[in-house]
């Protein structure tokens, strides 16, 4: 039979040396590879921010704890948000949208493969130089170590008088190092999505996970480089004695802020916009229905991108702006929150009417849109600028970005990694322990996270490594901590969950799941080549066009 | 073609079990975080009528409750929209979950809905257009307040881990406390306070009396607060600073006239000087103490840590990182690690004698 | 195996989609472009705000000749890229070497100039706000003129041995876009210091 698919028979390759395959993995330019490797070394990264998590929770179990020095707490924290931030959420998206988009799009590969090895290797080399930090902070005066100077490093903290050693430079060289590899990144997806579509793909039909890696990556070319733009800015402050920062010379602590947020709230919009990726293909599968309202999920997604880049200073409520530029950033906040929203009501449009199948990434999806819309309420909360007077710097910011965080991103991370998980290994997970996973971690989440709210509300300010033993915060904080190890045993779970069903998961076949889009019509794992002719689409739903002749999506767009 | 995803009747009313007890279990664990987290707001007022805590639906002066008040009418509107989709959302889980299915069948295949998503676009418009003009109107209201002309003034400055207060009018340098009068309606005294910093951005937040405003070296900024209970308000440093930002603890004494009054008295004097303590003097003097720390009417005018001229009139040492106890005080200029590692202070290393001198020098300013 | 691996009705024609190259050189545009905007934004933040050390108009020179020398290796790299396409190599090389040799006179105006502030007037990066803003975005830009000769010189030397030819000249509109958009930086950060700065 015509196939677009070769499977070699197992047993009929010889099993290569392994420091051959090796140097195939250190060597490789298949997207599909880089992918894995993304995705491998962002799990790496999130095992040891976690045990970050846990440190910071246990020394926070109760007032006046000993667990860790301040100094080591100090560290933790700001390790735990650049490492959970850079090494993690980034990578891991990053993996996914190498290994899915050429695949979605019928292409052969990226765009520019070198570059994407590069890349890959670059921001690797990133996450390398800032655990360094440990053994190379401390100098030539034994002064540094980890930095432990926050994840924005606020100047002038992260001046040379402040930050003695080596500490803020490992944090500084580590961000601009991996930031260039995301701008390869980035500018490789974009080419990749513009230039190498198969036929009959125009831009209106592109799954909606293409579309979303396309805005995700215009924004990262916008986005990350003011934060670079600073890095060099502060790397000439501490060694060639510049006075960008420099407040004693009339430099201005604020023009740092005003830089560094001007990445840092586009960045996680970067961060949750291909999880809506993920999210608009898993409920659509598993609800059996289109996605309801594609253009506008479009428009939406591209209206997100132009106004999040007005919203910035709304992590600088505090600082002291004017009335007017107060108001201003209070409206474009809100503003930001009509597309987002919107966008929960089309995947509630996708679910209405369909026949939902309660699989594993489904489970999470479910989980995901029930905590966004929370994060999204807190969000607004916090727009607020007078509210956010008051919960700001507090411990309902760090709630809220967590919800988003961890039950936005990472939830739908863990949809996608059920979902796709068979295409790129063959096997299926294990839906037993796929449950076991999804309602542990669900329950650790919302022990914690729900909970965190409450002493924000009560006055308690964050990034603190103890606090006062008469201020009503010792047993939720105790709570938040029993949460947090809930959480880790999940992800154990998890792990184990991805090990086992490696070697011992279910045979996949091409398309376990019934799905729509090209990925699934070519075998599991994809052989390197991905199609061997190159497809041609009709529609949105190339492959709902090939199962149900009768009734193809093509004549209704 | 055989699908893994395949559903046999057994299977499906596991689903439908699973389905309904998720939503359960969901529900219930909602309420009874709600209903816990309700009752430790409420548990955690701390006991004693003039100690306050730092709960931010407590508010205690004018620009804390229209914050409180802005807040509740914003958490009314993002709860009613939560009840809205929430129900949405639980409604479309539990009624369209997939029944047991022949490989072929799938549900009416709907693209979409112009109608619907107008109808869904311009709601949300409307609800930010509300929300957007009660909170510019409070923003107004807090930050262009005018100072009217009997207002207490203030200057803040931020150090790292201390705070320094300084009164211009009234020729007071204080720190770590402060000492602010009560306001009333028949009887305002409002209180401004200038922000500065001498070193990394500070924050100063004692959440019952207002919101937070920054301290943040070279941009000066302003904040107000007219309390209108007696009563210690307690409060901390909310901006990262650096290793003790945690222990950099605020305590505002709002005092009614008369002890007000009397506080200002007391703080504007000099260094009372008493004869039993000369020794610990000397040893203040000989130990470079007074290159950081300032004793008014002394040679002692260091600005690099705090002034001790009323030492003892504060309740805590160390930014309230201690109680002021004879045997804290004598540990912090010891070996101020023991107490707050990281600090600034070095430890003075004194002998026992000196040490004691000292000690009981400190214990004669009051 | 599953029918949906049938191979897909060949329903659309191959088409006609930019080139790679092009869009990917448009991409890294738009990231310099916002780092450059960062750096024009410090520099017209802490313009007046320097506490010491000189002030613009008390040491900076205009340099007409040196941006004209830039400038004009936009119009010489776009006629070698036209050539190229016709493939008239002589003419392309000839133009090439000239659009080298102007950015090099540029970086040389350069290097005279900071020579001058630092030693006649003691305007380093250290100095002040201005010292800073100055040689940073200055010298950003310059950093990207050198890359950018680097990879000129890089196509000259293939040129030289005579390996460019029409089939290159994809590439070659590529990297000209670098250029132009390294001289349009320079437009606006000559406006920016020189014109309104002064």
């Amino acid at each position: 039979m015509s196939s677009n698919v070769i499977t070699v028979p197992v047993g009929q390759t010889e099993a290569r040396p392994w420091v051959d395959e090796l140097h195939q993995w250190l060597t490789t330019v298949d997207h599909k590879r880089l992918g894995i490797l993304y995705i491998v070394s962002a799990l790496l990264f999130l095992v040891i921010g976690g045990v970050e998590a846990l440190i910071i929770r246990t020394q926070l179990m109760h007032s006046h704890n000993n667990f860790v020095s301040p100094q080591v707490f100090n560290q933790m924290f700001t390790m735990h948000g650049t490492t959970m931030i850079f090494f993690v959420a980034m990578p891991v998206l990053f993996g996914f949208a190498n290994y899915l988009v050429p695949l979605m799009i019928g292409a052969r590969d990226m765009a520019f493969p070198r570059l994407n090895a590069f890349s890959f290797w670059l921001s690797f080399l990133g996450g390398l130089l800032l655990y360094f930090s440990f053994l190379g902070g401390s100098g030539l005066y034994g002064a540094g170590s980890a930095p432990d100077v926050g994840w924005w490093s606020y100047a002038p903290l992260g001046a040379r008088a402040f930050s003695p050693g080596h500490s803020s430079d490992y944090w500084t060289l580590a961000l601009l190092v991996s930031g260039f590899g995301s701008i390869g990144t980035a500018t490789n997806i974009i080419a990749t999505i513009l230039c190498l579509r198969c036929p009959g793909m125009k831009l209106n039909r592109m799954p909606l996970l293409v579309w979303m890696n396309l805005v995700m990556a215009e924004m990262v070319l916008l986005a990350i480089t003011p934060l670079s733009a600073a890095q060099i800015m502060l790397l000439i402050d501490r060694y060639l004695g510049g006075h960008f920062f420099d407040t004693q010379a009339g430099g201005s602590a604020v023009l740092w802020m005003h830089f560094f947020w001007i990445f840092g709230h586009p960045e996680v919009y970067v961060l949750i916009i291909p999880c809506f990726a993920f999210m608009s293909e898993i409920i659509s599968v598993f609800s059996r229905k289109p996605i309801f309202g594609y253009p506008v999920m479009v428009a939406a997604t591209v209206c997100i991108a132009f106004v999040s880049m007005s919203v910035w200073a709304h992590h600088m409520f505090t600082i002291g702006m004017n009335s007017y530029a107060n108001s201003f950033f209070t409206l474009t906040t809100m503003a930001v929150g009509i597309p987002t929203g919107i966008k929960i009501f089309n995947w509630i449009g996708t679910m209405w009417g369909g026949m939902i199948q309660f699989k594993t990434p489904m489970l999470f999806s479910i989980g995901f849109l029930f905590q966004f819309l929370i994060a999204g309420l807190t969000g607004i909360m916090m727009a607020a600028s007078p509210f956010d007077w008051q919960l700001g710097l507090s411990y309902f910011v760090v709630a809220h970005f967590h919800y988003v965080i961890v039950g936005g991103i990472l939830f739908a991370l863990f949809a996608a990694f059920y979902y796709w998980y068979p295409k790129i290994t063959g096997r299926m997970l294990s839906e037993r322990l796929g449950r076991w996973h999804f309602w542990l971690f669900l329950i650790g989440f919302h022990l914690t996270f729900d909970v965190m709210h409450i002493p924000g509300l009560l006055g308690m300010p964050r990034r603190i490594y103890t606090y006062e033993p008469g201020r009503g915060w010792d047993t939720l904080n105790l709570i938040i901590t029993i949460g947090a190890f809930v959480q880790a045993i999940a992800i154990l779970v998890f792990v184990a969950n991805l090990i086992i069903s490696y070697f011992k998961g279910a045979e996949a076949g091409n398309d376990p799941w019934d799905a729509w889009t090209l990925e699934w019509s070519i075998s599991s794992p994809p052989p390197a080549y991905n199609f061997a002719t190159v497809p041609s689409v009709a529609s949105r739903r190339p492959l709902w066009d090939l199962k149900h002749p009768e009734d193809p999506d093509s004549r209704y767009e | 073609m055989a699908r893994v995803s395949e559903v046999k009747n057994g299977r499906r009313k596991m689903s439908l079990l699973k389905t309904i007890s998720s939503t359960l279990r969901f529900l219930a664990q909602t309420t009874l975080l709600l209903f816990w987290s309700a009752m430790s707001v409420w548990a955690s007022e701390p006991t004693g009528s003039s100690s306050h805590g730092t709960n931010i639906f407590a508010p205690a002066s004018t620009p804390a409750k229209s914050i409180a008040d802005l807040s509740i009418f914003v958490l009314v509107i993002t709860g009613i929209i939560f009840v809205v989709v929430f129900g949405l959302l639980t409604y479309s889980v539990v009624k369209f979950r997939g029944r047991a299915m022949g490989a072929s069948r799938e549900p009416a295949q709907v693209y979409g809905s112009t109608q619907i998503e107008l109808a869904w676009t311009i709601i949300p418009i409307l609800i930010v257009v509300v929300l957007f003009l009660a909170t510019a109107r409070v923003i107004h209201a807090i930050q262009d307040a005018p100072e009217p002309a009997g207002a207490i003034e203030i200057t803040a400055i931020g150090h790292q881990y201390w705070w320094e207060f300084r009164y211009p009018k009234l020729g007071i340098v204080t720190a770590n406390e402060l000492h602010i009068p009560v306001s009333g309606p028949d009887h305002p005294a409002p209180t401004f306070l200038q922000l500065l910093s001498a070193d990394t951005d500070h924050s100063f937040w004692v959440p019952e009396l207002a919101g937070k405003t920054d301290l943040i070296p070279n941009h000066p900024n302003r904040m107000w607060m007219d309390p209108q209970r007696t009563g210690i308000f307690v409060g901390q440093c909310a901006q990262y600073c650096g290793v003790q930002h945690a222990k950099m603890l605020l305590r505002v004494s709002v005092d009614g006239p008369e002890e007000f009054a009397a506080w200002v008295s007391a703080q504007q004097k000099p260094v009372i000087e008493d004869a039993s303590a000369i020794a610990g003097r000397r040893v203040f003097e000989n130990n470079a103490c007074m290159n950081c720390h300032a004793l008014g009417g002394t040679p002692a005018d260091g600005r690099f840590g705090p002034d001790l001229t009323h030492l003892m009139s504060r309740a805590t040492i160390a930014a309230g990182a201690a109680e002021n106890t004879h045997d804290n005080l004598r540990l912090w200029i010891q070996n101020p690690s023991a107490i707050k590692p990281g600090s600034l202070m070095p430890a003075m290393k004194l002998s026992d004698a000196d040490l004691d001198a000292v000690v009981s020098y400190m214990e004669t300013l009051h | 195996m599953s029918a949906a691996t049938t191979s897909f009705p060949n329903t659309a024609p191959a088409w006609d989609l930019p080139s790679r190259g092009k869009v990917a050189m448009a991409g890294l545009i738009i990231a310099e472009s916002a780092i450059f905007t960062i750096f024009v934004v410090a520099y017209l933040f802490y313009l007046g705000k320097s506490i010491t050390g000189p002030t613009p108009s008390e040491v900076l020179e205009t340099p007409i000749f040196y941006t004209i020398c830039l400038l004009s290796s936009s119009l010489t790299i776009h006629l070698a890229a036209k050539s190229l396409e016709r493939d008239y190599r002589r003419l392309f090389l000839g133009l090439w070497l000239l659009t080298i040799a102007l950015g090099g006179l540029f970086l040389y105006g350069t290097a005279q100039e900071w020579h001058r502030l630092i030693y006649e007037h003691g305007l380093t990066i250290s100095t002040s706000l201005f010292g800073t803003t100055y040689y940073s975005l200055v010298g950003l830009h310059a950093f990207h003129v050198t890359a950018g000769l680097i990879m000129l010189s890089v196509v000259a030397i293939f040129g030289l041995i005579g390996r460019m030819g029409v089939s290159q000249s994809d590439r070659v509109a590529v990297l000209s876009m670098y250029w132009h958009f390294v001289d349009a930086v320079w437009v606006v950060v000559f406006t920016v210091v020189y014109v309104l700065g002064r």
